[in-house]
């Protein structure tokens, strides 16, 4: 219940080392898709420069590496990306993702907590950001100085419970919240733009909740964490992502079957020479 | 019972920082009304968005927090479920889900206000525990304990307003996780919980008038439930007598006939719950409860053929 015994200060971001992260990260999950049937690869991808930015950028590390601030992956789905950079800081232990989604291992196909470095059970949309409020409230009132990063889809903007937490947010002037969108414009019967025509823009209705908000390309890493760490902070911050689901493989970008299915050998051995380092 | 837990609740937010209240539009009456003036910080009105109400005490809770998200029971139960099963009891989470008028109690309201399910429905949860205190004074333990004590989600089910006060003098004390036995005899046994605690305490006095040796048996903790307690009781007693406010099933009544079968009980089980339906009609909280078969008349007479 105490506040931290130091200001902690934003760590330097520099955006080519985390474009030769991203790189590493989704070669990884590649190498994890070569083990199971099904992992879900596109989401991942989609938001894997959004999860770097957070956890590499954005989040204030003590000197032993551990942060004050959250990040919550309220996209459950997107978890691999979550688990390749846990992996990289070293809190997931070494190994533990090759075991992924076996009988003897811990990580599954959505974030579980209690698994380390997973600050909530996710995986039903629409949970994530009420939680999050919570959470910000609670280090609010323990003055501890902590921000909350919640990562969503843009899927999960349809439900009604995450406009209940939009509403809350704003309401109780939550200035440590900041919700990143991973803006991918893909659900799983076709394009949202197409199936709810009325769904975008997104940000005119965050601010017409008295959200603060920005819109950037999601793959920029520099980008996001400039827009982020320059907001006015008088109230919560969204920063609409957008984004290609799949990003990184030719074949898996926009196409709907990669939100769930692994790669075969031969695909994977494509995708693999296809990776690149991308710049937004 | 509202203004008991509210008051302790209240006692309990001064002494623990802890205690967040998250209630979805419902009056702060009582003590809960001084909560909210003297910690504005720590309570929270979502308005009537009791989704959010369940999500914040899980983002609260998991940050160290022991909230208590409060409303009418069909809404802090009911409506947000799935919230109430995966950000609380999937992650085992302290916090207590407080259900105002549990059963049929807004008897003026009808069907879309009665919480007739609850008990079943939360039971039904892993890591769940529901308790239903008897009257005010168990209120007020079984609020101490959710407050101090839990380790995990628990559906507090509470009444209104003016209960009467059932248990001063009772047998034992109030134990979270144990039957508690209010007066003791060897003939019959009456178990209940809740609100009905008053028609189960008039039934006793009935039999007794009438010359029966009558345990009358206070369950509040409805799980985990005290197996081992109940099991002793229903050996002891010739006649067992459960009355819930509560469908036929997944309650006290299912929960005691079970039981009687694996223990190879002898005895005479007659149980009393709200009927497998919706009723349309209004008027008393004892006239809905009559409408589905549970008066002190009818469970008396039942008890003498």
């Amino acid at each position: 219940m105490t506040a931290t015994a130091r200001p902690l200060l934003l760590n330097d971001f520099d955006a080519a080392a985390s474009r030769k992260r991203c790189m590493g990260f989704r070669r990884r999950i590649l190498d994890v898709s070569q083990t199971v049937t099904a992992l879900h690869i596109a989401p991942a991808f989609s938001c894997m420069e959004i999860a770097d930015t957070v956890y590499n950028g954005l989040m204030r590390r003590k000197d032993d590496g551990s942060s004050d601030d959250v990040f919550l992956m309220s996209k459950g789905h997107g978890c691999m990306a979550q688990y390749a950079i846990l992996e990289y800081l070293g809190v997931l232990a070494n190994g533990e993702l090759d075991r992924y989604c076996t009988a003897h291992g811990e990580l599954g196909a959505h974030p579980d907590y209690g698994v380390p470095g997973i600050e909530a059970s996710t995986g039903s949309l629409g949970h994530g950001l009420a939680m999050a409020v919570g959470m910000a409230i609670a280090e609010r009132n323990k003055k501890s100085g902590a921000t909350v990063y919640a990562i969503l889809s843009d899927g999960e903007i349809q439900e009604g419970s995450t406009w209940e937490a939009i509403m809350m947010a704003s309401s109780l002037g939550l200035t440590n919240l900041v919700m990143l969108v991973d803006n991918n414009n893909f659900q799983s019967l076709g394009q949202t733009h197409l199936t709810h025509p009325s769904f975008y823009p997104l940000d005119d209705k965050f601010r017409a909740f008295q959200w603060e908000c920005e819109t950037v390309n999601g793959h920029d890493a520099a980008a996001m964490f400039q827009a982020v760490t320059s907001r006015e902070g008088k109230g919560p911050f969204a920063l609409v992502c957008k984004t290609t689901k799949g990003k990184g493989v030719s074949y898996m970008e926009g196409v709907p079957i990669w939100h769930y299915r692994s790669p075969n050998p031969e695909e994977y051995k494509t995708a693999l020479d296809e990776l690149t380092e991308i710049s937004g | 019972m509202r203004n008991h837990f509210a008051e302790t609740l209240y006692a309990k937010g001064v002494e623990d920082p802890r205690i967040h209240v998250v209630v979805a539009d419902i009056s702060p009456a009582g003590s809960m009304g001084k909560f909210r003036e003297e910690f504005p910080e720590r309570f929270i009105n979502t308005g009537v968005a009791e989704q959010a109400m369940i999500g914040i005490c899980a983002g609260l809770a998991l940050k160290g927090m022991r909230p208590f998200a409060y409303t009418i029971a069909t809404f802090s139960l009911y409506r947000p479920f799935e919230m109430v099963r995966d950000d609380l009891c999937y992650q085992n989470l302290p916090v207590t889900v407080v259900g105002i008028g549990g059963g049929v109690i807004y008897s003026t309201l009808g069907g879309t206000h009665y919480a007739q399910e609850d008990v079943a429905i939360a039971a039904s949860i892993p890591n769940m525990t529901v308790i239903a205190p008897s009257d005010p004074l168990e209120t007020v333990a079984a609020t101490e304990y959710c407050a101090a004590e839990s380790q995990g989600p628990v559906y507090l089910r509470l009444g209104k307003a003016g209960e009467p006060v059932l248990t001063e003098g009772a047998v034992d004390p109030w134990r979270f996780g144990k039957l508690r036995r209010i007066q003791t005899g060897d003939d019959v046994l009456i178990l209940s919980y809740g609100v009905t605690m008053r028609h189960a305490s008039q039934v006793a006095q009935r039999l007794r008038d009438s010359g029966r040796s009558v345990s009358l048996v206070a369950a509040s903790t409805l799980k985990p439930f005290d197996k081992e307690g109940a099991a002793a009781l229903i050996k002891a007693h010739k006649h067992v007598i459960v009355i819930e406010e509560m469908v036929p099933r997944g309650g006290l009544a299912s929960e005691i006939k079970q039981l009687a079968w694996d223990i190879g009980a002898t005895a005479r089980i007659d149980t009393h719950t709200l009927k497998d339906e919706f009723v349309h009609c209004y008027g008393s909280h004892d006239d809905i409860l009559a409408e589905h078969g549970i008066s002190v008349e009818k469970i008396v007479a039942q008890a003498a053929a």
